[in-house]
């Protein structure tokens, strides 16, 4: 059916498809240098010095804009470091999506630039619909839109998603089927991997800042402090995937990092503006970070193990029983958090980039930055929901309150029955 | 774990049949459709030929069983194939009436084999297109991921509806317990392995087979877990769905058989306008009439509940208001044309009409991009598991969206949050917590009027 030029130009693309030969890496063309976006201002300043050195006070001087950057945040609050996650989210996923272009050649792909990002909005839209629901509970009550709005959420993210996929099989051209899906996959996998992990962080936020702070610095901290020990220690390679990683920087990162975790825990434990679940207040519509601090975070007296008894001195230590869930957090840091930043590593030398984007001069793109907080988020999510909380109070009540009357009274009675039995209700008197 | 049928289960036993006699026809003629598919896709396998080097991908062995073979060999070839496929349907639909009467365990239970059979067949595809046959620990590694997102996945089912046989079982309560951190180390194993095994000449491929792996798990696993949520809602909303996208399919075929002319998109050229919209509105019409017949019997509109007393699943409950007749009026425009003036139906024939209208609409756009994905990687079926029909994912692509639809409608408009979930939640609280929602929630009841001055009732 398809004329004599029609196969020609099919067996074109097949020889150009061929020619990103999947059997071997060799093919990939070369990523160009990543242009100088060192500002001005910084080139001026450092050009007496030789380019070694300047590289590493580049590096420097941004280290340190980023950190006040981050302290910054932290000061104005938890709604702005929401808002910071949500930008990290979007140029995380705005620069693994340009690889991929690059990678497939992709650029005049039909539609697929505006197709990715309407699922990264969808995605978006549906995990903060089932954050703002939960959250914002009494706000949202009060007004009828948004009352619409979240009754029918999964119904209205599921619609959209589903133009977007309709956009998709409408968009698919003859020459291209192959590029097209392989965008729509790395597209999802893209989605998968940071819209997830960015919203785990929100709710781990929400949590307390301490949930979010500690993680974060624990994995910064296990990479600087392994980087350190490997300068000056290092000796065993670790694998084979990053061959400056030693042994030696393992071990001597994951003992420094559970040793900065309980001393940064024990400081942040104190204050209230750490430890306290994010509550929105809808009379000053602002968020307030003000409760009684849970058991977590009050001082305990622990018998310190006979073993480290002789060490240390002390029969007995005060500690946050936080400090022993920072043991738990630090150690997945040190353990499990380098195999993000392997797997990032493997990423960058399967497709042939040096980084993953120049956003940051000296320091690489965002995704850099964050490859080995990948799981973290995911697993002090997990931790929290399986040791720590229980389900989420309000949305169980708000749960209750969607109930059809009839079940509603009779949840009442089963709940009271409960309350009675255990001791936490006084049977009441009638009037 | 016994499966008993409560009494009159299946006195829906003529029914039963005659809905049989309706879905062999409804099969036959969905084959018929397909064959001409098949013709019409020779052209691509000569490129696809070229494209692999001399060695075709799937190679369409003849795997009809040599019995058939022999019994058919007088008739004519066409003929032949038109009794192979007969037979094999009818084999496949007695198939799905012994399971159905068979019950709610053994409906998951063929959930989850055509689950596994899927992702393999895709994962096939995969290695295929990639020529990474040799990849180490790669085909393991897959079905490891395939079994946590699994174990997640029916932890989670099993820990809501199964909820007082796993308090009573102290092994099971520690797993449902800390399930999610349970699920998230296996996870994490696999993805570690997965770190430790990339070679260095193969990265590239390692990385494209572990996106691979994640996307078939994406649409296979999930679709699959919102099947079995939907059967658990009753089997009503399995049954209705699934046979609204094969009679959208069957119908299509035939008004775009007999009056097919403009076509209706370029990745398919073999589907008409004409078709389109003759085929949704047999759909709705046939979506109508499956659900009055089954709204009727218990044993198909009843949530899947798991009795402790008797450790089995029943389907028995007094039938929701959507389930009871009820009279409606009939809009003065259509007065005329029927002639009535008020008609009893069932609530549930209304929202059928809504999932009627999906299957009818946004259904064959799951179609579209199989057929896509076909093309994409040159391949003429999933694979040959069933002879003359092609691979499981052949038969299933239309219900790809189906499910996940069904699910959310049903989570959206049909039914609340779960009371008894709800309640276990409530258990795990603190007790202040506690406290705090009873009160709230007594107020509120107060406040509505529902409860009365029966505060210590």
């Amino acid at each position: 059916e398809a004329s004599q030029g029609g196969q020609e130009e099919e067996v074109d693309l097949e020889e150009r498809l061929h020619e990103l030969d999947l059997r071997s890496d060799s093919d990939i063309p070369d990523v160009p240098p990543p242009t100088d976006s060192t500002p001005e201002i910084l080139k001026r300043a450092l050009s007496g010095l030789s380019a070694r050195w300047k590289n590493w006070w580049i590096r420097g001087i941004l280290s340190l804009a980023m950190i006040s950057g981050f302290f910054l945040i932290i000061y104005l609050g938890s709604f702005m470091l929401m808002l910071l996650v949500l930008s990290i989210q979007v140029k995380c996923y705005h620069e693994i999506i340009t690889i991929g272009y690059r990678v497939y050649h992709s650029y005049d792909l039909p539609w697929f630039r505006s197709l990715s990002w309407y699922f990264l909005l969808c995605v978006n839209y549906f995990f903060y619909g089932e954050t703002v629901a939960d959250y914002f509970a009494t706000f949202v009550q009060r007004r009828e839109q948004l009352q619409f709005l979240i009754r029918y959420h999964r119904f209205i993210s599921f619609a959209l998603y589903l133009t977007g996929f309709c956009m998709f099989v409408l968009s698919l051209v003859k020459k291209h089927y192959r590029l097209q899906f392989y965008m729509f996959a790395w597209t999802h996998v893209t989605l998968l991997i940071t819209v997830t992990q960015s919203h785990l962080v929100i709710q781990n936020l929400f949590e307390g800042m301490i949930w979010f702070l500690v993680p974060i610095s624990s994995v910064i901290c296990n990479d600087i402090t392994a980087y350190i020990f490997g300068f000056f220690f290092g000796r065993t390679p670790l694998i084979k995937l990053s061959p400056k990683k030693t042994w030696e920087g393992f071990i001597g990162g994951f003992f420094s990092t559970v040793v900065f975790g309980f001393i940064f825990s024990y400081f942040l434990a104190q204050h209230q503006y750490f430890v306290c679940p994010v509550e929105y207040n809808s009379e000053t519509n602002r968020f307030v970070t003000e409760c009684e601090p849970s058991e977590l975070f009050q001082m305990k007296k622990y018998s310190v193990p006979p073993l480290l008894q002789a060490v240390l001195g002390w029969e007995t230590v005060d500690m946050y029983p936080f400090q022993m869930h920072s043991f738990a957090l630090s150690t997945f840091a040190s353990l499990i958090g380098p195999f993000g930043g392997f797997f990032a590593s493997g990423f960058k030398r399967a497709f042939k980039i040096k980084d993953f984007a120049d956003t940051i001069p000296g320091h690489g793109g965002i995704m850099d930055r964050f490859d080995c907080q990948y799981l973290m988020a995911t697993f002090v999510h997990v931790y929290i929901t399986s040791f720590i909380r229980g389900p989420n109070p309000s949305k169980l009540l708000k749960q209750l309150l969607i109930l059809q009357p009839e079940q509603q009274l009779s949840v009442y009675k089963t709940l009271k029955s409960h309350l009675v039995e255990k001791g936490i209700l006084q049977p009441s008197l009638k009037g | 774990m016994l499966i008993n049928q409560p009494q009159g289960i299946c006195n829906c036993a003529w029914e039963t049949g005659s809905l049989l006699c309706l879905y062999l026809f409804l099969f036959v003629l969905q084959e018929s459709e397909s064959e001409n598919k098949l013709d019409g896709e020779t052209a691509s396998d000569s490129e696809s030929k070229s494209e692999f080097g001399g060695s075709s991908p799937v190679p369409t062995s003849d795997d009809t069983p040599e019995v058939l073979n022999r019994a058919l060999s007088n008739l004519s070839s066409r003929w032949k194939n038109w009794w192979v496929r007969g037979i094999l349907t009818l084999a496949m639909i007695t198939f799905f009436f012994i399971i159905i009467y068979l019950g709610p365990m053994v409906l998951m239970t063929i959930v989850m084999c055509v689950q596994i059979k899927c992702f393999h067949e895709i994962i096939t595809i995969g290695y295929n297109v990639y020529h990474s046959y040799d990849l180490p620990w790669f085909r393991t590694l897959s079905w490891y991921f395939l079994l946590c997102v699994n174990y997640f996945f029916y932890g989670e089912t099993v820990t809501d509806y199964f909820f007082t046989l796993v308090q009573r079982e102290e092994p099971l309560r520690i797993l449902s317990k800390y399930h999610r951190f349970i699920s998230f180390a296996l996870y994490l194993t696999g993805f570690c392995m997965f770190v430790l095994s990339l070679v260095k000449k193969h990265y590239r491929l390692q990385f494209y087979m572990f996106g691979w792996t994640h996307v078939t798990l994406l649409i296979v696993v999930t679709q699959s877990h919102l099947i079995i949520h939907n059967l658990f809602e009753g089997m009503i909303w399995f049954i209705v769905p699934i046979s609204c996208v094969i009679c959208n399919d069957i119908m299509a075929y035939m008004f775009g058989f007999f009056f097919g002319r403009t076509p209706l998109i370029k990745l398919s050229p073999k589907k008409t306008w004409e078709g389109f919209i003759g085929g949704f509105f047999s759909t709705v019409l046939f979506g109508l009439l499956l659900s009055y017949v089954m709204s009727g019997y218990r044993c198909f509109t009843c949530p899947v509940e798991f009795n402790n007393d008797t450790n089995s699943f029943t389907v028995d409950c007094e039938p929701s208001e959507l389930f009871q007749l009820q009279e409606y009026n009939i809009p003065v425009v259509l007065q005329s044309v029927v002639g009535w003036k008020t008609v009893r139906m069932y609530p549930f024939q209304i929202h059928s009409i809504a999932l009627s209208t999906f299957a009818s609409l946004i259904g064959p756009f799951g179609g579209f991009f199989a057929s896509g994905f076909k093309r994409a990687f040159k391949i003429k079926d999933f694979a040959n598991t069933i002879p003359g029909h092609g691979g499981i994912m052949d038969r299933f692509d239309c219900q790809y969206l189906m499910a996940t639809f069904v699910n959310v409608y049903i989570a959206s408009f049909i039914r609340g949050p779960n009371p008894s979930k709800l309640i276990q939640q409530f258990l795990t609280l603190r007790p202040d917590q506690q406290l705090h929602i009873f009160n709230t929630l007594k107020a509120h009841l107060v406040d509505r009027g529902i409860l009365g001055s029966l505060e210590d009732a």
